[in-house]
């Protein structure tokens, strides 16, 4: 037995070896570690580290959607016009526009002085090309709808841009204001720009490790007040949780979630979270195109056998807003001007019996699995809540592509989604809901009035009158009941405690980086 | 004689290798395909209904989605074999360099794994043979069934979430490091995931090691050679260990295949860019040709490793080497 002893003296040696190895390895992190995250603070602006869960898809701005693009590329290139943190529009690479009064001429007055980051000169030779290009559907802009009332662009001078409208088009200043109508310099080509940004904006980019992180520095010819942080960093790191954690050990500094618990985590690890209410919006897709949905009478019993906040609740944890169709803040519609502001299953049924229905009605509905972290959670509750109302949805959850091919074909009797609002209500819903939006075969709905309102919301530059119009809208909306909405979310910003000067928006922009510096 | 037929072996296992690759070069190719969605809806999302239909056929034109499943797949086949392993629009790289890059990542991960799991499982598993159903087995067979039933994700988030909030211990919130690069920062990165990988691994290491002593010891040979006076220790090692090694050797191949294509998670939750992540996110981002090229790859060093795995049994045994 002694050669026994022996191995296990061996055998506890090489425990030892191990955790010995281990001691001395995690030895080492926790000296050097304050060391390797502090550095570069204080007076230069500091090196800033967000944490991302996956990288950008493209970083070509025209046509760039996805969430982690677009918040690079708005650090990177400039807009005609931009958003203030109230979403209001507000001068970018254009210093100021008229309209002409019967609304067809739009004279765009531009920015001198400002360069790419290449070093040319950006002026209205750029904005012709990179409207022209955008309008052409072979570029496969993913914004040319924007463009939709713009007939001819004219480089009028060096700094002038004019542009022949084929109708008046008051919302063209709020769509040109999304990065993916980003301006580009003329001898660009899509080719080089997918490896090697040019941009006008704050920031450009300085390394890019594929999977790994994307870092900008700081453009010191930008037009603007120069960013104060040295650089920024987006580091990919999959794991939300992990994302947490990082931030904890300092090693990341800002990011942002769309998940609820993930936020509570976060606030439970001492950093500070700011909630957003976003302009996105949560809904209930019905197409009233034919089936049983297509009378309004079951659209409207719908509508009033569903309590939002209890879909709210049980799907969100409550953290959120009830909506209406309009999110925008200036436009914001009341989420009581409904049919049935609260859930009444008496009127529901007057509904469905009027329908001829009075047994109950049966509706197929997709859903997204993975798209979204609340979407089946919210469709259970209603398939539960619409149930008391004799009205069945059969659900069917669809892992997110089939789901995105089913929604884009409009192959569906009702879907759960979630939809991207947009500062301007034309933006958001003239492409759904009127009879030639590019949009109308996935909403499945509209009418002459609709399209007359639309009309007259584009047409009037007032400010006041186009609250009037589109409050009609959201009525008329919510009378016809082609869509039923449900609620909004919140995005959070975490950020630890050195971090000064971010102001998070409700489209989720993170173009206030520029003035973001670390303690 | 033995060598000619030992050479002979292996060389229909190569011809038989390569019928394999094809097969999984036809399955990912196809199954990529009966995804539903495609590279243009998986970058636009719901979005893709605003495109006009010149606007896709632009896009389908550019990621090449335009040509016939059939001309599609043999031009991937064809420029393969030319080492052209296909072009990621998303990270514009050629996914030769990509695997190039995150190859090794896993392969560091891999076999830290699998060491660890060796000095781990083995002792173990010797250790509860040693004396069969005592408190020692006991004890053996629970640290091998909890390697075996805690998931690696759990085990990974409750290790980050408990050392980066406890001791701030996180290095895998920092960049990733190369080994060659800063080895120091690359050692400690790589320290949770191959903890939390090599445990899963040293259980099926731990109970293949004690089946295969327990096994072997039972032998008539055992028997004979205690009979003509060989010591225990000599016994234990020169012969009891030496003919586990056969099946050890077989289960660590076939782990270390595994861990090459299956460490997605842990490289995931450790923010790794290895070989796993590539694919995962290849697949979510229905970029064909970096999942098709990357799952070859992969299928490409399980072959090889199983291929030495079968080299080297055969070194250790010779009753092997003679079949």
């Amino acid at each position: 037995m002694a050669g026994g002893k022996r191995t296990k003296r061996k055998i506890l040696a090489a425990f030892g070896v191990v955790s010995a190895l281990a001691l001395v390895i995690s030895g080492c992190s926790s000296s050097s570690q304050p060391a390797e995250t502090s550095n570069d603070a204080g007076a230069t602006g500091g090196a800033l580290v967000i944490g991302v869960t996956s990288e950008p898809d493209t970083l070509f701005p025209w046509k760039a959607t996805q969430f982690q693009a677009v918040n690079v590329l708005q650090n990177i290139y400039g807009t005609l016009t931009e958003f203030d943190q109230n979403l209001e529009v507000v001068p970018g690479l254009a210093e100021s526009w008229d309209t002409s009064d019967d609304g067809l001429t739009v004279t765009l007055h531009l920015r001198e002085g400002v360069t790419f980051t290449d070093g040319s000169t950006f002026g209205s030779e750029d904005v012709k090309y990179s409207l022209e290009a955008m309008m052409d559907e072979a570029t496969a802009a993913v914004g040319a709808a924007s463009l939709s009332s713009v007939d001819e662009v004219e480089a009028t001078d060096e700094n002038t841009v004019t542009l022949t409208m084929s109708a008046p088009d008051s919302s063209l200043f709020a769509n040109l204001a999304p990065i993916n109508m980003a301006m580009l310099s003329s001898d660009d080509t899509e080719e080089a720009l997918n490896t090697t940004p040019n941009g006008t904006g704050a920031f450009e980019l300085s390394d890019r490790k594929p999977s790994q992180s994307l870092t900008l520095a700081r453009n010191d010819s930008y037009w603007g007040e120069a960013a104060k942080l040295d650089s920024v960093e987006f580091r990919i790191i999959p794991d939300e949780s992990s994302i947490v954690s990082a931030m904890q050990s300092g090693n990341v500094q800002l990011a942002t979630f769309d998940d609820a618990l993930v936020a509570q985590t976060a606030e439970a690890a001492n950093l500070t979270v700011a909630k957003t209410p976003q302009l996105n919006y949560h809904v209930l897709q019905l197409k009233a195109t034919d089936g049983p949905l297509a009378d309004v009478n079951v659209r409207l019993a719908i509508q009033c056998a569903v309590d939002r906040q209890q879909v709210l609740d049980t799907a969100a944890m409550g953290e959120g807003e009830v909506t209406g169709p309009i999110t925008a803040p200036a436009y914001e519609s009341d989420p009581s001007s409904r049919p049935c502001p609260e859930r009444d299953l008496d009127k529901a049924a007057d509904y469905l019996n009027k329908a001829g229905l009075s047994d109950g009605v049966t509706i197929n509905t997709i859903v997204s699995q993975g798209e979204y972290s609340t979407s089946v959670n919210e469709a259970q509750n209603l398939k539960a809540q619409l149930a008391e109302a004799n009205i069945n949805i059969e659900l069917e959850v669809l892992e997110s592509g089939s789901y995105v091919d089913r929604w884009v074909a409009g192959d569906f009797e009702a879907a759960v989604a979630l939809n991207g609002g947009r500062p301007d209500p034309d933006g958001s819903y003239s492409r759904y809901f009127t009879s030639t939006g590019n949009l109308n075969k996935v909403a499945g709905y509209s009418s002459p009035e609709l399209d007359q309102l639309f009309a007259e919301g584009r047409e009037t530059s007032d400010v006041e009158k186009r609250k009037e119009i589109y409050t009609e809208i959201s009525n008329n909306l919510e009378e016809n009941a082609p869509w039923i909405w449900l609620f909004t979310s919140y995005s959070y910003t975490a950020t630890t405690s050195n971090v000064t000067g971010f102001t998070p928006m409700a489209n989720g922009s993170l173009q206030f980086l520029r003035e973001t510096s670390l303690a | 004689m033995i060598h000619r037929l030992f050479a002979n072996r292996i060389f229909r296992r190569i011809l038989a290798s390569l019928g394999t690759l094809l097969g999984v070069a036809i399955v990912v190719f196809v199954m990529l395909r009966a995804i539903p969605g495609d590279q243009i809806t998986a970058g636009l999302g719901t979005e893709a209904a605003a495109l006009t239909p010149d606007q896709r056929a632009a896009l389908e034109a550019y990621y090449g989605l335009d040509k016939p499943l059939v001309v599609q797949f043999f031009s991937w086949l064809g420029n393969i074999f030319t080492g052209n392993l296909g072009f990621s629009a998303r990270s514009q790289m050629g996914v030769g360099a990509m695997i190039a890059q995150s190859l090794p990542v896993t392969l560091e991960l891999a076999i830290f794994s699998i060491v660890l799991a060796l000095v781990v499982g083995v002792p173990l598993g010797m250790m509860s043979a040693s004396k069969p159903d005592s408190a020692r087995d006991a004890a053996g067979q629970v640290v091998g069934l909890a390697g075996l039933s805690i998931p690696a994700f759990l085990l990974a988030t409750a290790l980050v979430s408990l050392l980066s909030s406890a001791f701030g211990f996180n290095p895998n919130g920092q960049a990733y490091a190369g080994l060659f690069t800063n080895p120091a920062l690359n050692l400690k990165q790589m320290l949770l995931p191959s903890v939390v990988l090599g445990f899963g691994i040293a259980a099926p290491i731990m109970r293949t090691t004690r089946t295969a002593v327990l096994e072997i010891r039972s032998q008539d040979f055992i028997r004979t050679a205690k009979a003509k006076g060989v010591g225990p220790r000599r016994i234990q090692l020169k012969h009891v260990l030496r003919n586990a090694l056969v099946p050890i050797t077989t289960m660590t191949g076939l782990q270390f295949g595994y861990l090459l294509g299956g460490a997605v998670v842990v490289e995931q939750i450790f923010s790794l860019p290895g070989i796993g992540r590539q694919v995962l996110l290849g697949i979510q981002q229905k970029e064909y040709a970096v999942v098709q090229s990357t799952v070859l790859m992969i299928a490409l060093f399980f072959v090889i490793v199983n291929l030495l795995t079968d080299i080297l049994y055969r070194i250790i045994d010779p009753r092997v080497r003679a079949e």
